[in-house]
């Protein structure tokens, strides 16, 4: 068989090559949904942001009392508590976010009965409370 | 020869530190970046938060959270690069790029925790 207009193409007979519109770079503006996902997953800067401040935070530790006064005295300035507003913001979106996508990752069966979706949910948030209160606990009595 | 691919490894870190830093950092940051700064709560003395970041297991505890976290970032940015902003021809320079701070970073966790010890 001869394609004398496709010289120099290569056409494989049974895998056609579908016809894809090239998709806009903001093609996440179209749709709230879409955005929401993209909000979503750059709640990974601040992930990562935080991660960091920890780390600045134990390098002030390992520095001594004057290193630890110097941190947070920077930790309340100005533009530290607006950045880590806009990060508490999103890392509370990324916890819920993440939470309300665990029971399609994580199948629970309690003997031969599969646990509801829904009670797999409530039970990373009862676990989220109680992180968190005793992380409250742990800072508060210290 | 079947071809071990990495994904299944990138995804199990990026799942880990998608969940320990949803239940760690919010709170962690509401005392830290805001409550502490802000003085509705008093900070901790110098004296009581390295004695409570002495203990080895809120060090175990604290290097899993930084180090999955870094991997989780690093994971969720390359995908959204290559998703949001279609930059697929820089796919492995991000990816190199992107796990390595996430190892680099785990590593000065590690040294870091170990000298707090």
């Amino acid at each position: 068989m001869s394609h004398p207009v496709n010289h120099g193409h290569v056409y494989t007979d049974y895998h056609p090559r579908w016809l894809r519109r090239r998709v806009s770079t903001y093609w996440w503006l179209e749709k709230p949904a879409y955005f929401a996902f993209i909000l979503r997953e750059l709640t990974c800067l601040p992930v990562a942001w935080f991660a960091i401040y920890l780390l600045l935070l134990i390098k002030a530790l390992v520095d001594g009392p004057a290193a630890y006064a110097q941190f947070m005295a920077w930790s309340a300035s100005p533009w530290m508590i607006l950045v880590n507003v806009v990060s508490f913001v999103l890392l509370v979106f990324h916890a819920i976010t993440f939470f309300v996508a665990a029971p399609q990752a994580l199948v629970v069966h309690l003997g031969r009965t599969k646990v509801p979706g829904q009670l797999v949910l409530l039970g990373h948030y009862a676990a989220w409370i109680a992180a968190s209160a005793a992380v409250v606990w742990l800072l508060v009595r210290a | 020869m079947i071809k071990r691919h990495p994904e299944p490894l990138l995804w199990m870190l990026f799942s880990a530190g998608g969940m320990l830093s949803g239940m760690l950092m919010p709170v962690l940051l509401l005392m830290f970046g805001i409550a502490f700064p802000l003085g509705w709560v008093a900070a901790p003395s110098y004296e009581a938060i390295a004695g409570l970041m002495g203990n080895p297991l809120t060090r175990l505890v604290m290097f899993s959270l930084c180090a999955l976290s870094l991997f989780h970032w690093a994971h969720r940015f390359r995908h959204t690069l290559y998703d949001g902003l279609q930059i697929k021809h820089l796919n492995e320079v991000i990816a190199v790029v992107s796990y390595g701070a996430a190892v680099v970073g785990s590593g000065l966790a590690a040294y870091l925790l170990w000298q707090l010890g």
